[in-house]
């Protein structure tokens, strides 16, 4: 198998989120959720961005939404991603309310896509590192 | 206190939107466009006492490039809202006697193929951890913008039932009104229905002919209060209401509903400090990096019901002849994108249609414009 070339996640605050990346590891995803108001936010933050309170947990997520919406990519930003066209640039609407960015896999691009589909998380494991939280039509 | 009616613009000048201007940089040509538009108001450079300049480039670098000694200045980072907000920033500033005539001027000098390079560049040197270093570039974005306008795209769509046809229309009629401005960069290139429906994908569901080409150029306007134009050779062409919400997302991704644009905030609180409604607009020239973002923006601002753009464009003349005249200069989609200026080209044709100086895509009814940015 070839090598990863594509960017694996640089944080840019590498302790406030590794808690994320070690779950993805396990496969399993958690999502910021604020201990005052209850809002599960993302992208994750110092602040809930609702009531602006810096007390939130990492809190278990169910990995199931529905596709918010996407774009089928013929001309990545990214030369490492030119030999996968086309494929789909996403947003996933989790149940718990966040919208991520993602993408859509195990699936026909783009006649399998369907705006407000369900789906449900699915784990990549590109590197020793990093896993990354996909999703596939539920 | 309103500014409705204290300011005006009093003098325009732009720089032929090209592709490229090969051994020219964005501030000799910001500069260029700037004495034009001096002139054009019957001033001399020792009258303009305030400077705004485009988000990137200093406005004091822009003051020592032109030796302007400025009483009031700053560079406007809205985006491609800059250019309008610009122009109702410099109306209260004189509006409140902080500067006399104060210059608005953009300009972009891009080497061809810039986006490509971007790509390569991120590739190469990925630069600080960011937010999208993390939360985005793993996942493969497309590149410039229109990945985010792809993704508003697919969901209106979904949503309002809108037709590739009808997205289609609206470009070809910003292209026929590019067909006639000479500033255009695709002066004398109309565009017909399939030639935007079998443009290629730049993604999915996006044609490359709805969207805008990054080009070079610039352009530069005068405000001035109301009693000071009145001296002043060009007819004034009165700020009467504006208006400056902006998104509450830096990235598509954190907007709650993508299909709806800060125009439902903006347009009705111009247009009460105005005191017409949008019935009375008799054109528009609104920000259109893509056709999807037009559209949206011309439901927001009531020019017709949400969801119902599609129909509107496909029942209505949007050209410069038309019974509704939109973009009349070609927009950004006909005309080019430089830079910042591209998004301040809608005020200034909204001002040189105004002004009676559209030539031969002069609208008929041209006493009352609402711009975008």
């Amino acid at each position: 198998m070839a090598e990863y070339d594509k960017p694996l996640p640089r944080p840019e605050i590498p302790d406030l989120t590794q808690p994320f990346w070690d779950a993805a590891k396990r496969h399993e995803l958690v999502l910021p959720r604020c201990l005052r108001c209850n809002q599960y936010f993302w992208y994750p933050r110092e602040i809930c961005p609702d009531c602006l309170q810096t007390e939130w947990e990492w809190a278990p997520a169910s990995g199931r939404g529905r596709l918010y919406s996407f774009t089928v990519v013929r001309q990545p930003l990214l030369p490492q991603f030119a030999d996968d066209v086309p494929y789909a640039y996403a947003l996933v609407q989790l149940d718990e309310g966040p919208r991520m960015v993602t993408n859509i896999v195990d699936c026909e691009i783009p006649d399998g896509l369907e705006v407000d589909m369900l789906v449900e998380a699915t784990y990549d494991d590109v590197s020793d590192d990093y896993t990354l939280v996909k999703f596939r039509p539920a | 206190m309103s500014i409705r009616g204290e300011a005006a613009v009093v003098g325009f000048h732009e720089l032929p939107t090209q592709k490229d201007y090969a051994g020219r940089s964005a501030l000799g040509l910001m500069a260029e466009a700037s004495h034009g538009a001096i002139r054009d108001a019957g001033l001399r450079k020792e009258d303009i006492d305030g400077l705004i300049a485009p988000e990137g480039i200093n406005s004091i670098t822009v003051a020592e490039y032109m030796r302007i000694q400025p009483h009031w200045t700053t560079s406007v980072t809205a985006h491609g809202a800059s250019g309008a907000t610009s122009v109702a920033t410099a109306s209260a500033v004189v509006a409140a006697g902080m500067a006399k005539y104060v210059l608005c001027v953009f300009g972009e000098s891009r080497p061809r193929g810039s986006s490509r390079l971007r790509g390569e560049n991120t590739a190469r040197s990925p630069g600080p951890p960011t937010r999208a270093s993390e939360w985005e570039l793993p996942y493969g974005p497309v590149i410039a913008a229109n990945g985010g306008y792809g993704l508003i795209k697919q969901r209106y769509m979904y949503r309002y039932g809108t037709t590739q046809e009808q997205f289609a229309k609206c470009a070809v009629d910003e292209r026929f009104n590019a067909a006639a401005n000479p500033n255009a960069v695709w002066y004398q290139q109309p565009v017909t229905m399939d030639d935007v429906l079998n443009s290629r994908y730049t993604n999915d569901p996006l044609h490359l002919l709805e969207s805008v080409m990054p080009c070079s150029g610039a352009a530069a306007v005068i405000v001035t209060t109301a009693e000071r134009a009145k001296a002043l050779p060009n007819p004034p062409v009165y700020v009467l209401g504006a208006s400056g919400p902006a998104t509450r997302h830096d990235v598509i991704w954190q907007e709650d509903d993508v299909t709806v644009t800060p125009v439902v905030l903006s347009a009705p609180a111009a247009l009460q400090m105005a005191q017409y409604s949008p019935r009375d607009i008799q054109f528009a020239e609104f920000y259109d990096c893509y056709t999807i973002l037009v559209m949206m923006t011309l439901e927001d601002a009531g020019i017709c019901p949400k969801g119902e753009i599609g129909g509107f464009y496909e029942s209505t003349d949007t050209t410069y002849k038309g019974e509704f005249p939109i973009n009349t200069d070609g927009g950004q989609i006909g005309a080019g994108q430089p830079g910042l200026a591209g998004g301040f080209r809608h005020v200034v044709e909204g001002v040189r249609q105004v002004m009676g100086r559209g030539d031969q895509r002069q609208v008929e009814k041209h006493d009352l414009c609402l711009v975008n940015g």
